[in-house]
């Protein structure tokens, strides 16, 4: 097969398979790349060189990672605009069949680009601080200012179109979870899952295995790699291993809860293939709860700050290696090595055994000695001790690098600069371990003076393991994983020995030297641009800026300069910008701060954070054993919690579909003048068996229940402690020691809670149980003057005024159903509750419409009992109170047993002395001075309509309708000393500085005396 | 007369003694009022099989464990679970009596056989202080089986459903979806929700939702 | 998330299965009507706050339905234990590494890795 069109792909080598050849677009242009490749490996494959533009300066940047450090390559993903993806990472992303991806900045294009105006003169024009000091003055223009700036710097975009895949999550438990397949990871999995533990292990990368799928080193003398196969495989056919690859740890919450983000199709297409006929989900959060943690998350290589070390062929040094060794490609021809340490030297072995070109090693050391450096020297590579590469030269790639003699500690050039022609520089800084999800916890990282770097801190439970606490040697780190793995799983008292690492050679490095900003022969304020963060486009430059304007901590320069932000989080930047701040402030670097990783450690899709709870599965719907008829019909529906409630039925007149104010105006009159019905079983209803469920009643209401009779039913306030009401509803006696509770139905879980509460903290003394019944049954009230008539053509109780009076329940059939029918009203008409067993409901309401056809029985919605209930001054709680309105201020003493033996919740709080004052706000009606008003709910009510602004405020409007009774508007409102104020003449001021004219009235508006109820 | 009064509490048989038409809570859902396709066939490729048992007989009992284990099982045969999250089956398999609380148990009985056995219940309990509460109408059952059904439920709600954490014979409430439910394992091979009537249509369109991938099948 | 051992289900739940109800151990003052207005104020409004170990009512709202207690530093956000109703903390401000055991009855879920004995009394 030809390679002609991969120029940077090596004859042999890597993992990917060369048999099968993958077409992919990259800014408009085709590319072939290989199964196995990241899109990052196939673009260097390609000799791609210029993958973005730098988000504030738009220079030209190339790949300089192989994982989820990597800055610059951010790709947007898609065909088509449904499969638009942005924020990808070239090097995260498998490479598949058709892959479409684009730059994520750049506007028109990567290799011109307007803003690279900007980036050329901009060096001295936008300095840290930048945006806030130009852009947020007047404040006004932000947003004008905002969409220039956005379209050429870009941060990605999200598709405009449905996103055809589905998300899922998955709830997981386990006893370890290991974060991390690498050497250490594998091993402490393994030791976890030989001792019968249930393991997950997770790797955010295509392939477990991690530095072992690259790695030099051989374990029982055999390619590392096939050591890491071996145990994936005996750990793929344990049952209670769970392996996740192309999982991202991202977040660790509290007591050891930690979301996984797993890619499941990613690696697949642009959109999840359908299996069977079924697509599975694209991607998944795993939620899981853990017994103990152990991570085994690596290090990131830190790449050395020096002038324009962004021109693309600027790398770290294990990447060079990774891209060589995993996927066979080599990133260049002509390489020159800048280390500080002898891990990287790696990288120019590799770079040599792939047959190019290393140029030099240029080594910070002055005498390094490791056994990787003889072997560079055995090969006769150059190595310059004791310098370092101050300068890249190149504008679009690199083409040459300035090397000179460099003091570290004294931070200065001390030689003459050398330019060494090449095209590409790697570098190595030393290496960080990967803390971030320790920092989740809250614990603070340390730093470690030998390691070069800060290791994690770390809470009860959680483990790190190899690279990710600093043991960056391979045969310490296998072991390593295996014995915190039986830490781990003896802290949860299970026993696990540590297995038996295979062996690998142990490899004598010398001491690395601390740099991270390399000195140039310019101040670091007019050197070529250093940086520190690419994705940012942070310098050194701006790192010592914000620290001479004052900034010292390193939380504020971050915040300052943005060093670390977003989807970053400072993977490369963060350690290199505080050893920066530290060298301006004279002070060491753990003085200048530890930094704060927050979640999610990568970029998570919101699909995967929503899951499955979208659409119609957003929020749960509650359904009333009628909501059939309901639909049925047509009626239009409100959501009162999370209950789906009839709202109003619009009927069609002559065609047409009544709007809600025809439909309510109708409804309305039907109850007032015929009859009625509505769907009430969302009310809250509770059982209350027990000797002491009486007392218990007394305590929890405000009235008296002492003498209530069996077939009787009362009405009772509820109030908290501090005497503020909290509920209402009817109570009925069902036997001497039996009461069915009603609440209102956005109170129904409270107060059951409520009761609860108080029985088992305060009273657990009282002989009383509460049963929720609400679902169980559903109820039906019938209402109006024509009430009776209907409801005697099917039922067998006797409906007669003198035996079922007004405040009555009795038993019965109703339709032949079993029922139990309350003679109570929330309209002020005559009314009967009918509650049957939810599962006949539908039965006895069709049979209540078929015999009440004849009376124009009228179904009506919330809407309309709203109205009705309010035109009887009938309150809501919750609507027409607030928590800080009391029996008293509603007026109704008659509904408070002052005299009560038992301090009944409520009743101290009443003579406390604000809840005594005579001044309080009162519950009264409103009636608009134009009856053609319907005054806002929610508005204020003032004395004096032209009072100046503030003006003082009486109280305010709590319900407000139309009365198709009254003819009128009316309201309900809360008013300071209200009661007394009937007749007055009172304003309500609306936004557009008009004011209604209202006059105070009795919030009873139709039939005061309250005969209706009880005809 | 449908009312029993026992001594101070008000007894209900809810039934109707003529055959009257009744809906259990996934009605809306079978009728395609709330779901606009057919319930999805059971096949031989469904990785997860629900089936509705509704119109069961559900009690809750609330008492002391030891009075109540007495009478449960003088009438039923079964014995309480006393320890916590238990569930015991009769032979049948047709009666089950589930811890939900130190003093709460959900006895579940073959629908119509409610009324009988809480009026015997109440008889063998005489005058101790307990509750019994008819909550028939208000929750119906749902059994899950097929190999994927585990996975359905962990795609459901947080609580390990690990067989380590929940073999045969536990029974929780649980969070499920954005709601609740109760979680049972009576065999091996099976799961059981009880759902809440008002939240039942939501909770079926959710495990409908979730087992689509598993090629779930509704028994009819 | 918090995980919270309930101590009446006797196992591990997760977070969204409870609900916060304010500090622990308030209690309704016995005789209302002879609280000055300042005690019955103090004991409708004022909670403490501290950073550290605090004791808090929570309720299984989803799950059992009972309330009980827990100590938890505020800090950390770390459970010392979790006890029933009329039971009292072994960990608290004064004896934060704990009392010993017939000091308090409550049981330490720390040290038992969540396992209390079994079932008792039955009262609510």
């Amino acid at each position: 097969m030809s390679q002609s069109n991969q120029p940077n792909r090596l004859r042999q080598g890597g993992r990917i398979e060369r048999a099968r050849t993958l077409d992919f677009t990259f800014n408009g242009k085709r590319y072939q790349g290989h199964a196995g490749d990241t899109l990052a490996s196939a673009l260097l494959a390609n000799g791609v060189d210029v993958v973005n533009r730098s988000f504030k300066y738009s220079r030209p940047r190339g790949i300089v990672a192989a994982g989820a450090e990597e800055p610059n390559a951010l790709v947007q993903l898609g065909s088509t605009e449904a499969a638009q993806v942005p924020n990808v990472r070239a090097t995260q992303q498998a490479l598949f069949e058709g892959l479409t991806a684009q730059s994520t900045n750049g506007w028109p294009n990567v290799q011109r680009d307007v803003m690279s105006l900007v980036g050329k003169l901009g060096g001295r024009f936008m300095p840290p601080g930048f945006y806030y000091k130009t852009f947020m003055a007047p404040a006004s223009m932000w947003m004008t200012y905002e969409k220039v700036i956005r379209k050429g710097a870009g941060l990605g975009r999200s598709p405009m179109e449905n996103d055809p895949d589905s998300y899922d999550h998955l709830n997981q438990h386990c006893d370890l979870l290991v974060v991390g397949a690498g050497p250490a990871g594998l091993a402490a999995a393994l030791t976890a899952a030989r001792a019968g533990a249930r393991v997950i292990l997770c790797d955010e990368q295509e392939e477990m295995g991690g530095s072992l799928l690259a790695s030099r080193e051989l374990l029982d003398d055999q390619p590392a790699a096939q050591w890491a196969e071996r145990v994936i495989d005996e750990l793929a056919e344990n049952d209670k291993v769970t392996l996740l690859p192309r999982t991202t740890a991202n977040g660790y919450h509290d007591h050891h809860f930690v979301t996984l983000h797993e890619r499941r199709t990613e690696h697949l297409g642009e959109t999840a293939p359908r299996v069977d006929g079924y697509r599975s989900s694209r991607s998944r959060m795993h939620r899981v709860r853990a017994g103990q943690v152990l991570l085994a998350t690596g290090a990131h290589e830190r790449p050395l700050v020096y002038g324009n070390n962004d021109v693309p062929g600027n790398l770290v040094a294990g990447a060079v290696s990774t891209y060589i060794r995993r996927y066979g490609v080599v990133p260049g021809n002509k390489l020159v090595l800048s280390v500080s340490n002898d891990h990287a030297y790696r990288a120019a072995l590799d770079w040599d055994e792939a047959g190019r070109e290393v140029v030099a090693i240029v080594d910070a050391r002055r005498q390094p000695d490791g056994e990787l450096v003889e072997q560079a020297r055995a090969r006769g590579i150059r190595i310059i001790e004791g310098s370092a590469v101050l300068e890249a030269k190149g504008d679009k790639r690199v083409d040459g690098a300035r090397v000179a003699a460099i003091d570290t500690a004294a931070f200065r050039v001390t030689g003459q600069a050398e330019v060494l022609e090449c095209d590409t520089i790697a570098s190595s800084g030393g290496y960080s371990p990967v803390i971030h999800l320790a920092s989740h916890t809250g614990a603070r990282p340390t730093w470690d003076d030998t390691l070069l770097g800060f290791v994690p801190s770390l809470v009860k439970g959680v483990h790190a393991a190899g690279s990710a606490r600093g043991v960056h040697d391979l045969a310490e780190g296998l072991a390593d994983g295996a014995s915190k793995a039986s830490e781990a799983l003896a802290a949860l008292g299970k026993s696990a020995s540590a297995i038996e690492p295979p062996r690998a050679d142990v490899i004598r490095e010398g001491q690395a030297c601390a740099l991270y900003q390399v000195p140039h022969e310019k101040p670091t304020l007019r050197a070529p641009k250093q940086f520190v963060d690419m994705q940012n486009d942070v310098t050194a430059a701006a790192v010592e800026l914000a620290t001479r304007e004052g900034f010292e901590s390193i939380e504020h320069v971050k915040r300052y300069t943005a060093l670390g932000f977003g989807t970053d989080q400072g993977k490369l930047g963060n350690i290199n910008g505080m050893a920066i701040a530290a060298r301006c402030l004279g002070r060491s670097i753990p003085e200048v701060g530890t930094t704060v990783f927050r979640p999610n450690y990568t970029p998570v899709t919101f699909g995967a954070i929503v899951g499955r709870h979208c659409r119609d599965l957003f929020d749960p719907e509650r359904y009333t054993a009628l909501h059939q008829w309901h639909v049925e019909q047509g009626a239009e529906f409100e959501d009162v919690g999370q209950w789906k409630r009839p709202w109003y039925f619009p009927r069609k007149v002559n065609g047409k579909l009544e709007t809600m104010a025809e439909a309510v105006a109708r409804e309305s009159l039907a109850v007032r003048t015929g009859v009625g019905i509505l769907d009430a079983s969302t009310l809250g209803k509770i059982d209350i068996q027990g000797p002491d469920a009486r007392e218990f009643l007394g305590r929890v209401y405000t009235n008296k229940w002492a003498k209530l009779a069996p077939g009787r039913v009362r009405y009772g306030l509820m109030c908290k402690d501090d005497g503020m009401l909290m509920d209402d509803g009817t109570t009925s006696c069902l036997g001497e020691n039996h009461f069915l509770m009603t609440t209102t139905t956005g109170g129904a879980a409270g107060v059951m809670e409520w009761l609860e509460l108080w029985h088992q903290t305060e009273w657990p003394e009282l002989q009383v149980y509460f049963t929720s019944v609400t679902d169980h049954w559903a109820t039906m009230t019938v209402t109006g003057p024509e009430a009776r008539k209907l409801l005697s053509e099917i039922t067998d109780i006797d409906l007669d005024k003198e035996q079922f009076k007004f405040m009555d329940w009795r038993n019965g059939k109703v339709a032949d159903v079993p029922a139990r029918v309350f003679r109570i009203s929330f309209t002020g008409e005559l009314a009967y509750e009918i509650n049957v067993q939810a599962n006949y409901a539908l039965h006895v309401w069709k049979t209540l419409f078929e015999h009440g056809k004849k009376y124009d029985l009228t179904p009506y919605g919330t809407e309309t009992m709203h109205v009705l209930r309010a035109e009887k001054g009938l309150i809501i709680a919750g609507q027409d109170t607030d928590g800080s309105v009391t029996p008293e201020d509603l007026g109704m003493f008659w509904a408070v047993g002052y005299d009560k033996p038992f301090q009944w919740i409520g009743k101290r709080a009443l003579t406390r002395p604000d809840t005594a004052r005579k001044d309080r706000k009162q519950f009264v009606g409103l009636r608009p001075v134009d009856p053609t008003v319907v005054l806002e709910e929610g508005a204020h009510i003032v004395v004096d309509k032209d009072q100046p602004i503030p003006m003082d405020m009486l109280g305010h409007v709590t319900s407000s309708y139309y009365s198709p009774n009254l003819k009128s508007g009316f309201a309900l409102a809360v008013i300071k000393g209200g009661r007394d104020r009937m007749g007055e003449t009172l304003h309500v001021p609306m936004p557009d500085g008009q004011a209604h004219e209202v006059e105070v009235v009795s919030p009873v508006f139709i039939d005061p005396k309250g005969e209706r109820q009880h005809v | 007369m449908s009312d029993i009064t026992y001594g101070q509490v008000a007894t209900f048989n809810t039934h109707p003694e003529a055959a009257i038409p009744s809906e259990s809570p996934l009605s809306v859902a079978f009728n395609q009022i709330s779901v606009s396709t057919p319930a999805p066939a059971v096949n031989h490729a469904s990785g997860v099989r629900l089936e509705e048992k509704a119109f069961l007989g559900h009690l809750i009992l609330r008492g002391g464990a030891i009075v109540l284990d007495e009478a449960v099982r003088k009438v039923l045969g079964i014995s309480l679970p006393g320890q916590p999250l238990g569930l015991a089956l009769d032979e049948s398999g047709e009666r089950s009596v589930q811890w939900l609380s130190p003093d709460e148990w959900l006895l579940i009985v073959p629908g119509g056989e409610e009324f009988e056995v809480e009026q015997r219940l109440r008889d063998a309990l005489g005058d101790a202080h307990y509750a019994i509460v008819d909550a028939s109408g208000g929750q119906t059952l749902v059994s899950l089986e097929g190999e994927k059904a585990r996975e359905l439920l962990m795609k459901s709600t947080n609580y390990d459903v690990h067989p380590s954490n929940f073999p045969v014979g536990k029974a929780v409430s649980v969070v499920f979806a954005k709601s609740s439910l109760i979680l049972r394992r009576p065999a091996e091979d099976r799961y059981e929700l009880v759902l809440r009537r008002s939240f039942a249509d939501y909770l079926y369109r959710w495990i409908l939702d979730a087992g689509a991938e598993y090629g779930i099948g509704v028994q009819r | 998330m918090f995980y919270i051992h309930c101590p009446y289900c006797d196992e591990y739940r997760d977070e969204e299965e409870f609900a916060p109800k304010g500090q622990a151990h308030i209690a309704r003052p016995e005789d209302p009507e002879t609280c000055s207005d300042e005690e019955w104020g103090a004991y409708l409004f004022f909670r403490d706050n501290p950073r550290g170990i605090h004791h808090e009512l929570w309720v299984h709202a989803i799950g059992c339905r009972k309330f009980f207690n827990i100590t938890r530093n505020s800090a950390s956000y770390a459970i010392l234990e979790t006890y029933r109703m009329g039971e009292q903390p072994r960990f608290s401000a004064e004896h934060p590494e704990g009392e010993p055991a017939e000091h308090g009855a409550a049981v330490n879920v720390v040290d038992e890795a969540g396992r209390v004995a079994g079932q008792e009394g039955v009262k609510a």
